[in-house]
């Protein structure tokens, strides 16, 4: 029964979407705040290969390694969101030229690769990955073992993330905060708000997030450094949150689904069926825009469209 | 306490200086990083400029690099000047190479100029019709253009995929030994080859003057021409073209189709001029279309500079290729692209604005930058 289409496409699909939910999570932290990171596949490399880097060179346990791995990739991805927040709060820079600035600097053919030359990671496995949590008995459960039980640690810690980050946008009067620099600063600012701070800390954390994406490539599904090895992961994501309509619940949802459609072709050759991948891989993205159409209408696009100050800088007029 | 305020007048010389001056900065940025992992950086700087303009045979090479820029960036520009965010240039660009190659197979046989010319407009015309859809979704119900025209650059890479690797289709190699082993485009006739021109060691691809010649069309659109007048009035303020009467829908369906069609001819030159046959991996890899972008923004939408900054780019990228594998640091050249990028975009603030130090009235009180938990 576990062997079945739809529970090894579940499975894997859960496994695939991590890294796509992870820097998806922080792109929509990002995005909340009125700041369009499009660096998402930079900063995920580079937290992919200094998390891998913890591993290899770090002496220690093997939970505390990976511990340490996950903290500095984050710090990773936040320093490269880091240049992004410089460019585009402090500096007023395009939004959209700066993050693809980013993809170019840290990105397959930029940082990520230099670090991993630089530092020797290539062609080795990693010493410590991430390994399924759950004893063998409930992995075994018909249906949901291999689905919820039989997954790495790096996945039950997403689903905190999107509890957590769902609460704190919603429930939260700093969430309120950032939804309000997300969509109106010069009220915000008026309110006593700081944008600034607030559009650096959500570019930041979403940095973190989106480091910790890449982590998970390289310490759990890879296992081991290769340039490149997210394969455009980083633009999934940017395409996820947006069919997520900009909320954490729904990048879960999406992101599954996103990672069972990249699964299900694979899952399907298993079956004796032949179809072409590209068919299902496409399927999101015209999803995404079909989705985008369908809530352009005003009142659709007060509630569920993109934050309205999303890619513009906020400069305060002064006398 | 820093302020920073809008220069009231824009200094000329301001505009030569700060990018220059910014370049420097970057270089300088990048001596640092090579200097902290143990490379000689004022060596590995001089092969980087040896491979990308003086050796021999460079030139040619970074030629080569810098034409799919050339459009893409021209692609770009275009849509951007009238703030319209087309991002959909790489895929845009993967359409013409489709539309191109097929139209270039399907005339084997047929006189080369106009087999060529054919090329060419199917290539501009399988690029607008993916720019269409984005631009008409903008116009008519006013969806975002940045996301719509991203989410088609996927879809254009799948095609293109499937149309090589994952099925049996017109544009495939089915008969060679070779393709049996590894899927590959059919090889375009002799006579849908772009000619090019030797000029003292360098090679001239049509594909590349086309781009020149495309830029003084566009320079002339945009500085001289109803269109172009009416295309930045509703760039600087979409209301007030709308009050005076301007049908800011079509203009905005047209410049994002010509936008496509730009890219589109990219497309097809990379059919025509290099590839010869349709090239799913080398042409998804390359990111023509994103780079493009930044090309635009660097040589701030102006045609002209559209060209010479897709030159120094198409210079790096080449050097790039050329120095792979050596004992030459990977990934510098994406470093040093991204520092200038970063340099340059940075610097512009200093164009437009002008930083004064004032005592700050009372309460101190810094707006860091710290991490969110």
């Amino acid at each position: 029964m576990n062997n079945s289409l739809l529970v090894v496409v579940l499975a894997s699909g859960v496994a695939y979407g991590t890294p796509l939910l992870y820097a998806a999570l922080g792109e929509l932290l990002a995005e909340r705040s009125g700041v369009l990171n499009l660096g998402v596949e930079g900063m995920m490399l580079v937290g992919a290969v200094m998390g891998f880097w913890t591993v290899q060179r770090v002496h220690a346990s093997s939970a505390l390694a990976l511990i340490g791995a996950i903290a500095v990739a984050a710090l990773a991805g936040a320093a490269m969101a880091g240049i992004h927040a410089f460019l585009v709060v402090t500096l007023r820079a395009n939004q959209i030229v700066s993050g693809l600035a980013l993809t170019i600097f840290a990105g397959v053919a930029g940082l990520s690769s230099y670090l991993g030359n630089d530092l020797n990671l290539a062609a080795s496995p990693a010493r410590h990955q991430f390994q399924e949590v759950f004893p063998k008995s409930l992995q075994d459960l018909p249906v949901i073992g291999p689905i919820v039980f039989g997954q790495s640690g790096l996945v039950y810690a997403s689903w905190a993330c999107v509890l957590l980050l769902a609460l704190y946008l919603a429930r939260t009067r700093a969430g309120l905060n950032v939804r309000a620099v997300g969509e109106s600063p010069a009220a915000a600012d008026a309110m006593g708000i700081n944008v600034v701070r607030y559009r650096y800390a959500h570019t930041l954390a979403g940095g973190a997030f989106a480091g910790i994406g890449g982590a998970t490539y390289s310490l759990s599904i890879t296992p081991q450094w290769v340039a490149g090895l997210t394969q455009g992961a980083g633009w999934i994501a940017i395409a996820l949150v947006i069919f997520a309509f900009w909320r954490p619940t729904l990048c879960l949802v999406g992101a599954y689904f996103f990672g069972s459609f990249t699964a299900l072709p694979f899952a399907l050759q298993g079956h004796g069926v032949t179809v072409a991948p590209e068919l299902f891989q496409a399927l999101p993205y015209a999803m995404t825009v079909v989705a985008l159409v369908l809530v352009s209408s005003r009142a659709a696009r007060l509630r569920f469209g993109a934050p309205a100050a999303l890619g513009l800088p906020y400069v305060r007029e002064e006398g | 306490m820093i302020r920073i305020e809008r220069r009231l007048q824009q200094r000329r010389w301001l505009s030569v200086a700060v990018p220059l001056v910014s370049i420097i900065v970057a270089f300088l940025v990048a001596t640092v990083i090579l200097l902290a992992t143990h490379h000689p950086p004022l060596h590995s700087f001089r092969r980087l400029v040896d491979a990308a303009f003086l050796a021999n045979g460079a030139l040619t090479e970074t030629v080569v690099s810098a034409t799919p820029l050339a459009f893409t960036g021209l692609a770009a520009a275009v849509a951007f000047r009238m703030n319209l965010f087309n991002i959909g240039g790489e895929g845009q660009l993967y359409a013409g190479a489709i539309t191109g190659a097929t139209v270039g197979l399907l005339l084997a046989g047929a006189p080369s100029p106009i087999a060529i010319a054919l090329m060419m407009v199917a290539g501009a015309a399988g690029g607008a019709v993916l720019a269409a859809i984005p631009g008409i979704l903008r116009a008519f119900l006013s969806t975002n253009e940045i996301i719509t025209s991203l989410m088609l650059n996927y879809v254009a890479a799948l095609v293109i995929d499937y149309l090589i690797f994952d099925s049996h289709s017109y544009l495939r190699d089915t008969k060679g030994f070779e393709a049996k082993v590894f899927p590959q485009g059919k090889n375009l006739p002799s006579e849908a080859t772009w000619p090019n021109w030797p000029i003292h060691g360098l090679v001239l691809p049509l594909g590349f003057v086309v781009a020149v010649g495309l830029a003084v069309v566009i320079w002339g659109l945009y500085a001289r021409t109803r269109f172009g007048f009416e295309v930045q009035v509703i760039g600087d303020s979409a209301r007030a073209g709308r009050y005076a009467g301007m049908r800011t829908r079509r203009k905005i369906l047209a410049v994002m189709c010509l936008s496509g069609a730009i890219a589109g001819l990219g497309g097809a030159s990379q059919d025509g001029d290099f590839r010869h046959q349709l090239d799913p991996r080398g042409l998804t890899q390359a990111n023509y279309g994103y780079t493009g972008i930044v090309v635009a923004a660097l040589a701030r939408y102006n045609p002209f500079a559209v060209v010479l900054i897709a030159f120094l780019l198409g210079g790096l990228q080449n050097a790039g290729y050329a120095l792979q594998g050596a004992d030459f640091p990977a990934g510098l050249v994406g470093v040093l692209q991204g520092l200038i990028l970063f340099c340059v975009l940075g610097g512009e603030l200093f164009v437009r604005y002008r930083i004064r130090f004032v005592r700050r009235p009372r309460k101190a009180e810094t707006p860091a930058a710290e991490p969110a938990s």
